[in-house]
């Protein structure tokens, strides 16, 4: 959380529930990261979600996430849409970076879930691009099942970690 | 050899043998020694008697401890099985004192092991003879070790090595480490550190704090350095850590998003690794000595999980090219491979055993993960474990046992360490402190 800075944390608390995640990159896009280097940390207000240039309403009115179906990285239809929003708003907000991250469910090994992850996180990272936005502007990460959304360890969870996340960097934004 | 407490292991002295005792001719036949045969298709567990390690001098509770141990080592097998003390008629109070075999054959004791200690200075001497009871006669020729107060533990793994080596034919194992992940924190915020403990959990020492996940920590054939996964930069890399001064470093500068799930050849040169560009995952080898990179595999499936042939020769991986997760087997130079497993489900994460007979394996079939073993043909495949998820399986130094990460369901559900037998005997938990995944075995201690 440490890229936020105070009163936007108290203002959007608990609109969060997709940006908990203790190791995401401090720096965000276009920091130093690296724990510890308090020189690398940035910050920027998550604005207000009615904001339609708000970081708060990329993540929460257009979606910073898509889902997948079990062991695939093929975009739905319902998440192509859920992108071409993103798109628009990148395309709108050209000083914004993100991050892709993407996640798998528990029931796989580690390793595979890590390149399943990736390959969820290039399929979105691919879709953004043939929207318009400049690959330059994007990073992926795979957690694989690492840093799972929802606990459980039935369908409803796992459905909900199949996924892809665009971070907006810090910075961006209002 | 730099394992980490190198200093104590140079201490440890395999000195010379105690005199002999002298054999009674002809006595014996080599089926009336107490033997474990692996090949019989069931182990009776062979019944032992351990009385009290002798304290000979100073040794006060470690000679309790050491026995305690090398019991512990014994029964955690599943091969022998402790015989109640309170049922021994007779006791043993001097190392060299005559064996009462009568008494000890009346309790039924196949095996005695008779110990004694002692400690002077901080430096202590412990010496040991084994016994078959039924055929009134010494196993072996003793042994004695001596070293450091604080290496009181080893030198109990080693005499149960050597009193499992007698008995069963196999190799030794006891005397080793294990690296594994050591974890913290709720389920969607896991915290993950290093750690690094003897193999039955004593003895843990952290080797990196929880700031970053890391992943799946994989020994040099030397045990002397670690090889990793780190997300310290924010993305997937693997490191180097030397085990002697803890400090890591990166691999060096890779075209890749991201590196992961590597592991050393046997000469301790080359790593064998997983690298993701583009969302493509495939493996990848680099001479640490030279820096010099090569692809092994160019498809757009998923290549990961890779492991060497004892010999160097040949590397086993997961490949999903056939539509899932299957085993192959390549040339260390890459190539075209062959597929090695052709059972229902997925197959994942092969590990050479160190004979090279057979690899380990993950399955996952019909909802259920499970540990197995099969030869590189894909023949006599062998499930040992069933549960809800088993994954990565590490052997022991003698191929004889297989440690695995076993994660239970749900929201509170954890990792935590099991090991089995590779005949899917002694199937149990390895006591950690808190939840536990990702073991690697490392060689025997020296």
């Amino acid at each position: 959380m440490q890229k936020f800075s105070t009163i936007a944390l108290l203002v959007s608390a608990l609109a969060l529930a997709a940006c908990n995640n203790p190791d995401r990159a401090i720096g965000g896009a276009g920091g130093a990261g690296g724990l510890g280097g308090a020189g690398g940390i940035t910050s920027g207000a998550l604005g207000d979600p009615n904001d339609p240039n708000s970081v708060a309403y990329f993540n929460q009115r257009i979606g910073d996430t898509v889902r997948f179906v079990v062991d695939q990285s093929t975009l739905t239809p319902e998440a192509q849409a859920t992108l071409s929003g993103q798109a628009q708003w990148l395309n709108a907000h050209a000083g914004a970076t993100a991050i892709i991250e993407g996640h798998a469910d528990e029931q796989g090994t580690s390793e595979y879930n890590l390149a399943l992850g990736a390959r969820r996180a290039s399929a979105v990272q691919a879709y953004l691009i043939s929207q318009g936005v400049d690959g330059a502007r994007l990073k992926t990460v795979s957690y694989g099942k690492e840093r799972p959304l929802a606990v459980c360890s039935e369908e409803s969870c796992f459905a909900q970690n199949r996924r892809a996340v665009t971070v907006i960097g810090a910075g961006a934004g209002v | 050899m730099k394992m980490t407490g190198e200093q104590m292991l140079k201490q440890i002295l395999m000195a010379a043998t105690l005199a002999l005792s002298p054999l009674s001719p002809g006595l014996l036949t080599a089926e009336a020694r107490p033997r474990i045969d692996f090949n019989s298709p069931v182990i009776e567990p062979l019944p032992f008697a351990a009385p009290t390690f002798v304290d000979e001098g100073g040794a006060g509770d470690i000679a309790q401890a050491i026995t305690q141990v090398v019991t512990a080592d014994l029964q955690g097998t599943g091969l022998f099985a402790q015989i109640d003390p309170g049922a021994y008629i007779s006791q043993v109070s001097g190392f060299d004192q005559p064996v009462a075999f009568a008494d000890w054959k009346a309790i039924n004791a196949q095996a005695l092991i008779v110990g004694a200690v002692t400690n002077s200075g901080g430096q202590i001497n412990v010496k040991f003879r084994l016994f078959d009871v039924f055929s009134n006669t010494e196993m072996g020729d003793g042994l004695q070790f001596g070293g450091g107060q604080g290496d009181w533990r080893r030198i109990a793994h080693k005499i149960s090595d050597n009193i499992y080596q007698q008995i069963t034919g196999e190799g030794p194992y006891f005397d080793s480490r294990v690296v594994f992940v050591a974890e913290s924190g709720p389920k969607d915020a896991r915290q993950k550190q290093l750690a690094i403990m003897d193999y039955d959990g004593a003895g843990v020492e952290y080797l990196t704090d929880a700031s970053s996940i890391v992943l799946a920590p994989r020994f040099s054939a030397a045990g002397d350095r670690i090889l990793y996964t780190s997300f310290e930069s924010g993305s997937p890399q693997i490191k180097l850590m030397d085990l002697a001064t803890r400090s890591s470093k990166s691999m060096g500068a890779l075209q890749g998003n991201m590196t992961f799930a590597p592991r050393f050849s046997p000469d301790g040169d080359t790593v064998v690794f997983s690298l993701e560009n583009g969302g493509n995952t495939d493996l990848y080898s680099m001479s640490l000595s030279s820096g010099q990179t090569t692809q092994l595999t160019n498809t757009p499936s998923i290549e990961t999980a890779p492991s060497f042939s004892p010999d160097g020769s040949q590397i086993a991986f997961e490949s999903d090219r056939s539509g899932n997760q299957q085993v192959y087997v390549m040339s260390v130079r890459g190539g075209e491979p062959t597929r090695v497993s052709s059972g229902e489900g997925r197959y994942s994460t092969p590990v050479w055993s160190p004979r090279g007979d057979l690899v380990a394996f993950t399955k996952q079939n019909g909802g259920r993960f499970h540990i197995g073993v099969m030869r590189l043909d894909g023949s006599e495949e062998r499930l040992l474990t069933a549960s809800y998820l088993d994954e990565g399986p590490t052997w022991s130094p003698n191929g004889r046992v297989i440690m695995f990460t076993r994660q239970s369901p749900g929201a509170s559900g954890s990792a935590q360490l099991f090991s089995v037998d590779i005949s899917g005997r002694a199937l149990k938990q390895v006591p950690t402190d808190g939840a536990a995944s990702d073991p690697t075995w490392s060689p025997l201690l020296p």
